[in-house]
């Protein structure tokens, strides 16, 4: 592996993070991320399909005629998913329950679609996994990130297991805001503070 | 009774943005003006509108266990569900594709006024989810689908015209420069969440 190939893994981590940069994909990355485990699935799940879609569209590249190439990327797209839909069924049930629709809106992600559209469409299959693995691990970062910190400070738990059970004895409090909706939004204004500030 | 407590309940309390974060990524890129961004969620309440019944029916007739049976008994067996992603997407594509070539053909004035975002709502999650939350939730009619489907419309519509507003007068305030832009819609959003969550549980 030369070093483009590498930089197109590293870049997406920070300078070009798909959500806090490029303010794609948000949908899911908030909805999923108020307990660590479905926002790991979920982080897995995108960087699957992100990785695959990006390497089976570089693939097809030059056969697809321009004009009918967003339905072709959709049906490559919605046929993963699908996949990933019925593997999360088979294996872990319980997570695919709770993370209910959005394993479906994985097909209308705009990082896979912004991906292939933007640099599959042009590029050789290798740079193309490459890119898609980037984007999918700069995605899984920030979910995880925000799953972390939600469960954590909204419920005292990690994967479930309590953290905090001692503190509470000496008077401290679950923040259960945490667990809310608006919390996800508030905390990812936030990130993109601080990573906006420390590039300037 | 029950018609309008969904559609209160889809308008306010499952707000598509403020709940579920559905249809972010256009609500983040045009509600830069109120005018573009109440055009934008005209067409999204129209599609929604028009996809969720159709996408009842190949549900209830065509995808899910037992579904079949109409045809003939010997395929009340078959379950089709797992191909409901792929038949949902394409449906809503061609729909999409249909309603653009119909209102160019039949009203040019609100062609241009709808034209630039008609393609985008193809890829926009609140219509995709608006099919998958009908089939979660499973509704026992199509009027049920249908009031449903007007009523998330109606909530995104709401949601995307007030952060539209919002930060028309943002321009003039000041914010620090690392948060300009997306960092402070992004806190605006979740503060006007917060503003939601008050008709948790409001039932009618």
């Amino acid at each position: 592996m030369n070093n483009k190939n590498l930089k197109y893994i590293t870049l997406p981590w920070r300078d070009n993070n798909p959500i806090t940069v490029q303010v794609l994909g948000i949908c899911s990355c908030l909805a999923v991320t108020a307990q660590l485990k479905p926002a790991v699935f979920m982080a897995v799940s995108v960087t699957a399909v992100t990785v695959l879609s990006n390497l089976i569209i570089s693939l097809l590249r030059n056969t697809i005629p321009p004009r009918i190439r967003i339905i072709v990327q959709l049906v490559v797209v919605s046929t993963l998913v699908v996949l990933v839909d019925q593997v999360l069924k088979a294996y872990f049930f319980d997570v695919s329950k709770q993370l209910s629709v959005f394993v479906g809106l994985i097909i209308t992600n705009c990082i896979v679609m912004g991906r292939l559209e933007a640099f599959a469409m042009h590029n050789p299959p290798l740079p193309s996994v490459c890119d898609g693995l980037g984007n999918g691990l700069g995605y899984s970062f920030i979910l995880i990130l925000l799953g972390f910190t939600r469960e954590l400070l909204g419920n005292g738990t990690l994967w479930g297991y309590p953290v905090t059970e001692r503190l509470h004895d000496i008077g401290y409090e679950n923040n259960g805001l945490m667990l809310m909706p608006p919390m996800a939004l508030i905390l990812i204004g936030l990130l993109i503070w601080i990573i906006n500030s420390r590039k300037a | 009774m029950e018609y309008i407590n969904i559609l209160v309940k889809s308008i306010f309390v499952d707000n598509m943005i403020f709940a579920f974060f559905l249809g972010m990524c256009s609500y983040l890129a045009v509600s830069k003006t109120v005018k573009t961004s109440a055009g934008l969620g005209i067409a999204v309440t129209f599609v929604l509108c028009i996809t969720v019944p159709v996408n009842y029916l190949i549900n209830k007739y065509l995808l899910k266990a037992g579904a079949l049976a109409w045809i003939s008994p010997s395929l009340a067996g078959v379950d089709l569900g797992f191909l409901s992603f792929i038949v949902f997407i394409a449906v809503i594509a061609a729909i999409v594709q249909i309603v653009e070539m119909v209102v160019e053909r039949y009203s040019p004035a609100l062609y241009n006024s709808l034209g630039i975002f008609l393609p985008l709502i193809a890829v926009n999650c609140a219509v995709m989810g608006g099919s998958l939350f009908m089939q979660e939730r499973a509704y026992s009619n199509i009027a049920q689908a249908e009031v449903f489907a007007l009523g998330s419309g109606i909530g995104w519509f709401l949601a995307i015209v007030a952060i539209a507003a919002l930060r028309e007068k943002l321009r003039y305030s000041h914010i620090p420069p690392a948060l300009k832009g997306v960092g402070i819609t992004f806190i605006i959003t979740g503060l006007m969440g917060m503003a939601f969550m008050a008709f948790m549980g409001i039932k009618l």
